[in-house]
């Protein structure tokens, strides 16, 4: 029981993991990609249908990146080259891909999709009460937790992690010192929409095997907020995931066992929560203020 | 190889303030164009049924009117928080919470009926709206909480509790059991403006009457300019004496009791009663508008009736000649992309660089 109750809760927190690393590295960048749920719907659909149409579910993974990369680079090539307000053409990235989407799957609509299945790892997921949770999951958990110690060690043990910070926390200098800022954002906005294109691929081929539109329903909004929640650090985004995945799978949990609360108002409670949590964090100014990249959101155009 | 450089111009250009969205209109209806050839029509057909057919009839430009009485409603209350600064992106939820704070007289209280009751309506409409964009604006005003996510996620809060409403308390005790309330009685729908000719109710005359007089607001008075000082130089503003708490409070105030107002018009003109679906996103599309009109209430009118035409552009196009309504929303997620890049021509020149170029101007410079 524990048990299983923990990999629902994986599950549910493994989207928004996947999609708010993403995400880290493209604030700490310094850019602000408010266009997260629009390349995770994208990458969904795009999962789906390569899935069923080439009959794998890898490739059906592996477009999901692709195609959320090129996404994220119509985003970076209006805020990054011609310099656009940031906020706004996330928000445009966020209508689009809805949009786009919508049409592209209205084809999927009902159709059975494909799973992709867990794979187990032999021995150790035999330990008691923790081995199926840790080792006997779908790939893309174990991606997801990959992604996490592969950020992390990137941003502060790697040079190229520091150049990264350096453009996030202070553009002007790093250009002094001849880093090519606009070319590390793209990097890091295409590494951005990769990972949302795998996030949302993660809901149409792990979590609901099937094309639902707007299936996303505010996912790539939460993931943003985790990105503040954790105060743009790695590890806190994965303890923050698995705090929303277990919000959301408690209240599914009410409403199954009939709780005579409104499904409605359970359903509502991870965006409550989201709201909570994101006060409780931007009251303390001091943690907030230490971890953002002082340069987010703020447009950079090379004086020449 | 080529690569674009920005020129920064010495003052924003004039002439691409006026003519940038017409620009990006352009290129939008191109990319329409391209994309219905990849959907297998006739992209002259299609942009026929999208953008000419609904203008040729006496009633359906009554229905673009009744679309774009909403959205020009939203955008104009929305120009004024993104031109202060303030990122409310929850203008869909606050459009819902006027529906349902007017909604209560005419479903909880049935039996009250006079003339009194649809501008009470009106008024508590208002005040739904500004009172949800509230929370927001006083969470960002007191604690720094970022406003966009706060405003989106009470977006989905109040989809579910005005669900919630229309399936439980609040549903219909005669309607065989159907998620919807009881019809509003008489004196609370919002009139027609005529009658015999089409659906355009009253507010459409609400939202160009708000233009008109937030535009007078921004353009003439101390007020306006206070707004747009601390959208674009907050330390300016500080300097200058304004507080940009308040400004917080006041912009999302303004924009939710539009959304509000834009919400129970829309439940009391154009659907009668409340739904658990009343809007077709009409709080995302008023961003659109907001920018395509270049957040100035004029020109945010003009851009309604374009989105409107869009809305119903869609549905002519599913009917005549089988494309998915979906595409319409496609077309304005595009649309916002183009709004965007054309405006970058207002500050700046854009130049076609090669290598060679670029290296001649830094010896030049070096030299």
């Amino acid at each position: 029981m524990f048990e299983s109750v923990l990999i629902t809760i994986a599950t549910a927190a493994t989207p928004l993991l996947i999609a708010a690393i993403g995400e880290l590295v493209v604030e700490r960048s310094g850019v602000l990609n408010l266009g997260v749920e629009g390349m995770m719907i994208m990458g969904a659909v795009t999962g789906f249908g390569v899935a069923i149409t080439t009959g794998s579910p890898w490739l059906g993974v592996f477009a999901a990146v692709l195609v959320g990369a090129a996404f994220s680079l119509l985003f970076g090539f209006l805020t990054l080259t011609l310099v656009t307000n940031q906020v706004a053409t996330g928000l445009a990235l966020t209508l689009l891909g809805l949009g786009i989407s919508g049409m592209i799957g209205e084809a999927f609509i009902g159709m059975p999709g494909l799973k992709l299945g867990p794979i187990a790892i032999p021995v150790l997921s035999d330990l008691p009460y923790v081995g199926r949770f840790l080792f006997a999951q779908d790939p893309l958990f174990y991606i997801s937790i990959l992604l996490v110690a592969g950020v992390s060690y990137f941003l502060f043990y790697t040079r190229a992690g520091l150049t990264l910070r350096s453009v996030g926390d202070n553009h002007d200098s790093a250009h002094a010192l001849g880093i090519r800022v606009v070319a590390v954002r793209y990097a890091a906005v295409a590494f951005g929409g990769a990972c949302a294109g795998l996030a949302g691929a993660y809901l149409s081929l792990v979590y609901t095997p099937q094309w639902i539109e707007n299936m996303t329903a505010g996912r790539g909004w939460i993931a943003l907020a985790l990105v503040v929640f954790a105060s743009w650090r790695p590890w806190r985004v994965l303890a923050g995931a698995y705090l929303f995945g277990a919000v959301s799978i408690g209240q599914l949990h009410a409403q199954v066992i009939g709780v005579s609360i409104p499904s409605q108002f359970l359903s509502a409670l991870p965006y409550l929560a989201t709201i909570v949590v994101l006060v409780l964090i931007s009251r303390n100014r001091r943690l907030t203020m230490v971890n953002t990249p002082s340069c987010l959101g703020r447009p950079f155009v090379p004086a020449r | 190889m080529m690569r674009l450089e920005l020129v920064k111009r010495p003052q924003r250009s004039a002439l691409f303030s006026a003519v940038s969205p017409l620009i990006a209109l352009v290129l939008t209806v191109a990319a329409g164009a391209v994309m219905f050839s990849v959907l297998g029509k006739n992209p002259l057909d299609a942009l026929y049924y999208y953008f000419i057919d609904p203008l040729r009839e006496t009633w359906s430009l009554h229905e673009l009117a009744v679309k774009a009485a909403p959205l020009i409603l939203i955008a104009v209350g929305l120009s004024v928080c993104f031109l202060s600064n303030n990122w409310n992106i929850g203008a869909e939820g606050q459009f819902i919470a006027g529906a349902i704070a007017g909604g209560i007289l005419p479903v909880v209280f049935p039996d009250f009926q006079n003339w009194s009751v649809l501008p009470l309506m009106m008024l508590m409409g208002v005040a739904g709206g500004a009172a949800y964009a509230a929370v927001p604006a006083l969470l960002k005003a007191r604690f720094n909480t970022n406003e966009i996510l706060t405003s989106l996620m009470l977006v989905y809060v109040a989809q579910l509790f005005l669900d919630w409403l229309v399936r439980g308390p609040w549903r219909d005790p005669g309607g065989m059991n159907f998620p919807e309330t009881r019809d509003f009685h008489a004196f609370a729908i919002l009139p027609e403006l005529l009658p015999s000719a089409g659906r355009a109710h009253w507010g459409i005359v609400f939202a160009v009457v708000a233009a008109l007089v937030l535009w007078f607001v921004l353009r003439k008075t101390l007020k306006g300019f206070e707004i747009r000082v601390l959208g674009q130089s907050p330390r300016a503003g500080r300097f200058a004496g304004f507080s940009a708490p308040r400004m917080v409070v006041v912009a999302f105030l303004i924009s939710g009791g539009l959304a509000g107002l834009a919400g129970i018009s829309e439940v009391a003109g154009a659907i009668g009663q409340l739904q658990p679906s009343i809007s077709p996103g009409y709080g995302f599309t008023a961003i659109i508008v907001a920018f395509l009109g270049r957040l100035n209430p004029l020109g945010i009118v003009a851009a309604g009736f374009v989105l409107a035409l869009s809305y119903l552009g869609g549905e002519a196009a599913q009917i005549s000649i089988g494309l998915s309504d979906k595409a319409a929303r496609a077309f304005q997620g595009m649309l916002l992309f183009f709004v965007l890049g054309c405006d970058t021509l207002i500050h700046y020149r854009i130049r076609l660089a090669g290598r060679a170029t670029a290296r001649r101007r830094e010896v030049a410079q070096n030299v």
